[in-house]
């Protein structure tokens, strides 16, 4: 029986198993839409902007193991997609959108709401296509999810104009794709393998550094195995966080510009570098030559070849699967019995406890000013350490980053590549669909949420409890920090004026909204919010923080992991620059 | 250091774009650039000229590898190979230049293959280098026009890049 184009594309969704599509009707998609209103087997969120529906799509699939799935119309749609789409392609997140386009007799003719969906997304998406022909629109979509998903995953964009989604074909969809010119590799090179494992065994000042493509990749447990059975340090990046138990002593935070001390001590001073689905970004080492002026073996262990040797070289490049790869490298431990050099660790140990002693996320309390740190590590308490964690970026996205000691993968969702503000509303609609159980909450600014706040409409409609954490210090905080640090305090433009009642916004959305002043309602206010009187409900709370706090550690650009700026506490003390083989005697 | 890249790929629409904003996204040169249909119409094949640091070259053999369209990538440079390149230039011939053209398109093996009352088009085959130097070695005033190819590149022997 022939079926229309539309029909197939939400027979193939429903082939894919799709739980939820993210999207907003438009013209040139209105045929899939009737198909949709025809259909019980998976439900349509409608968002109130095609970006937010992007992101709330990404953060479905981040915070389970699927993909996740988008709809948008052709033109503006497309466009006010494209946010959400670059978002996902920096933080390798497996995602399709399927995009309208005008009829194919139209393209190119600068039709109503056309505009060239595949040209514009080419440079960030993993792939994308234009579906011109009614018979390949099927094995198109399967081809799209096949690549989302495999190798080092991606969002890609089905473009389908709308001529096709009116013409009829029969439906099959295919059982399997194979795709001659894609074969993701997954196991590691064995002679790589045993390299980077005898490195480690050899090593004085052994340090895994975990990113990413290990949360991505389904790879924590063997993170954690390996780094529990050879008793080594591990540091996590910003899109790392929870790939590795954030409250285990091996665990040094998270390392970067606004990692902790230790985490970036421990990353310039180490001498044996594992490098799990991590790219060197720019954020993490700064400078690659400062980097690597202290000289150390790294091995990079990546699925993507193009992200080894791009911004550093390294000594034993491993490409495949982090997941296979780790367990070949924990097999091979056992199977020779090697170990790690007990008195060599112990050392570096001593070295590390002392750089932690330093207690680089200290801050100053008040009881008259709402500390944003303060906030953070109350919300860690009530919630238990449990909650699926979004965020926004800027200053809150950082410290829900230092405060918040993440448990598992997949708990904390950021756009930690592109850095996109106005994703931590809808990404946590997204995260709480696909966990209707767990507790999602928002870490936000006054500036971020204020970039996608309409969707507090979609959270009303679908029943989305998620709270909305937001620390207002009526700046834009980041940008303030970077002024007062770099542009002699003056504050062009970071200053918030009108800001609007967001307890009355809240409201106005029929949810529930405290507006937080005072240091000691922080806690009582976050206990009612995850109360079981609230759970129900989307809760926005406004804590106005202290407008002056900084984001501390912080590296400068062009200074090295060893040259932070540190926190106030810190800069009196006379800190012994690292030696190599130093006597640590008995003093830990 | 300049580099010929050889590449395979899907003969679909789009994939030459792809190819190219890969270069103008990441900042690469590209010096010339060729593209056909190979004898399995599936497939494209494209040589690209470039240069960089083998930092530059490795990352754009990388990024060219992680493009879904494109099935093999290789870089001629690493062996023995074959380049050659086409030039029609039109040319003013009139007077005693039109002998003297004539005889250096002789010793360039070249052909001329239109000839007006003014004007030779002379075809001529080789190393880019080749192409470089008839240029210089004619009198740069009767040069009327020139279109290249761009570089196409094979390696020598038994080295075959196919599927």
């Amino acid at each position: 029986m022939q079926i229309s184009g539309a029909e197939i594309v939400v027979r193939s969704l429903q082939e894919e198993g799709v739980e939820f599509v993210f999207g907003y009707p438009g013209g040139a998609v209105l045929e899939i839409y009737d198909a949709i209103f025809r259909q019980q087997e998976f439900k349509h969120v409608l968002v109130r902007h095609e970006q937010a529906a992007v992101h709330a799509a990404d953060a479905y699939s981040r915070s389970s193991d699927k993909v996740g799935v988008a709809l948008v119309t052709s033109g503006p749609g497309a466009t006010n997609a494209v946010t959400g789409i670059a978002t996902a392609y920096m933080d390798s997140i497996p995602m399709v959108v399927i995009s309208g386009q005008v009829p194919t007799p139209a393209i190119g003719l600068d039709a109503f709401q056309e505009v060239d969906m595949v040209g514009i997304t080419r440079p960030c998406v993993k792939h994308n296509f234009l579906v011109k022909d009614i018979n390949e629109l099927a094995a198109t979509i399967k081809k799209a999810f096949y690549i989302a998903k495999t190798g080092r995953p991606g969002p890609v964009v089905v473009d389908v104009p709308k001529d096709v989604t009116q013409a009829k074909a029969e439906f099959h969809y295919p059982e399997s794709v194979s795709i001659r010119s894609y074969v993701p590799v997954t196991r590691g090179h064995p002679g790589q393998i045993k390299k980077a494992v005898n490195l480690l065994a050899e090593a004085k000042r052994p340090y895994i550094y975990v990113g990413g493509g290990a949360v991505q990749g389904d790879a924590a447990a063997e993170v954690t195995e390996l780094v529990k059975m050879l008793g080594v340090p591990c540091t996590n990046t910003l899109m790392g966080l929870g790939a590795y138990p954030g409250q285990d002593q091996q665990f040094l935070g998270m390392l970067g510009m606004h990692g902790t001390y230790e985490a970036n001590m421990a990353m310039q001073y180490c001498d044996v570098l594992i490098a799990v689905g991590a790219r060197f970004d720019d954020r993490v080492i700064s400078i690659p030559s400062h980097f690597l002026s202290q000289p150390k073996k790294i091995v990079h262990i990546d699925v993507d070849p193009s992200s080894i040797a791009k911004r550093v070289k390294v000594d034993v490049p491993i490409v495949g699967d982090v997941k296979h790869v780790l367990r070949d490298m924990i097999d091979l431990f056992k199977q020779t019995g090697l170990k790690t050099n007990e008195q060599h660790l112990n050392n570096w140990w001593k070295q590390i406890e002392e750089w932690r002693s330093y207690n680089s996320l200290l801050y100053t309390p008040s009881t008259e000013l709402i500390k944003p740190q303060y906030v953070v590590q109350k919300l860690y308490e009530i919630t238990g350490g449990d909650a699926i964690i979004t965020s926004d970026v800027g200053q809150h996205q950082m410290w829900a980053a230092q405060y918040y000691p993440f448990k598992r993968p997949k708990q904390w969702l950021n756009s930690g590549g592109l850095g996109t503000m106005g994703f931590g509303l809808p990404a946590a609609i997204g995260a709480q669909l696909a966990n209707p159980d767990a507790q999602v909450a928002c870490i936000t600014g006054e500036g971020s949420i204020q970039m996608n706040i309409q969707e507090l409409s979609t959270a009303k409609q679908y029943h989305t409890p998620v709270k909305v954490i937001a620390l207002n210090n009526r700046y834009l905080g980041m940008v303030r920090q970077w002024q007062e640090f770099f542009y002699g305090t003056r504050y062009s433009e970071s200053y918030m004026d009108a800001l609007p009642d967001f307890v009355k916004i809240a409201e106005a959305y029929g949810h529930v909204g405290f507006k937080v002043e005072n240091p000691a309602d922080v806690e009582p206010v976050l206990r009612e919010t995850f109360s079981p009187a609230l759970k129900e409900r989307l809760v926005f709370l406004d804590f106005r923080t202290d407008q002056s706090e900084n984001v501390f550690p912080m590296i400068q650009n062009g200074k090295g992991l060893d040259q932070m700026d540190l926190p106030p506490h810190m800069r009196e003390l006379q800190i012994a620059p690292f030696e190599n083989n130093r006597d640590y005697g008995n003093m830990c | 250091m300049r580099h010929i890249l050889s590449i395979l790929l899907e003969n679909e629409a789009g994939a030459l774009s792809r190819v190219v904003g890969l270069f103008s996204a990441r900042a690469y040169n590209i010096d010339s650039l060729t593209v056909s249909t190979t004898e399995d119409p599936t497939l494209s094949r494209m040589t690209i000229v470039t240069h960089g640091s083998d930092e530059v070259i490795e990352q754009i053999t990388k990024q060219l590898n992680k493009l879904i369209e494109v099935v093999k990538v290789i870089d001629l440079n690493e062996s023995d190979h074959i380049e050659r390149e086409m030039m029609l230039i039109k040319v003013r011939a009139t007077g005693k230049d039109r002998e003297e053209m004539k005889r250096m398109a002789d010793i360039f093996r070249g052909r001329i293959i239109d000839v007006t009352e003014k004007t030779y088009t002379i075809e001529l085959t080789g190393t880019s280098d080749k192409l470089n130097a008839f240029i210089e070695a004619i009198d740069r005033s009767v040069i009327l026009e020139t279109v290249r190819t761009g570089a196409s590149g094979i390696g020598r022997g038994e080295r075959i890049l196919k599927i």
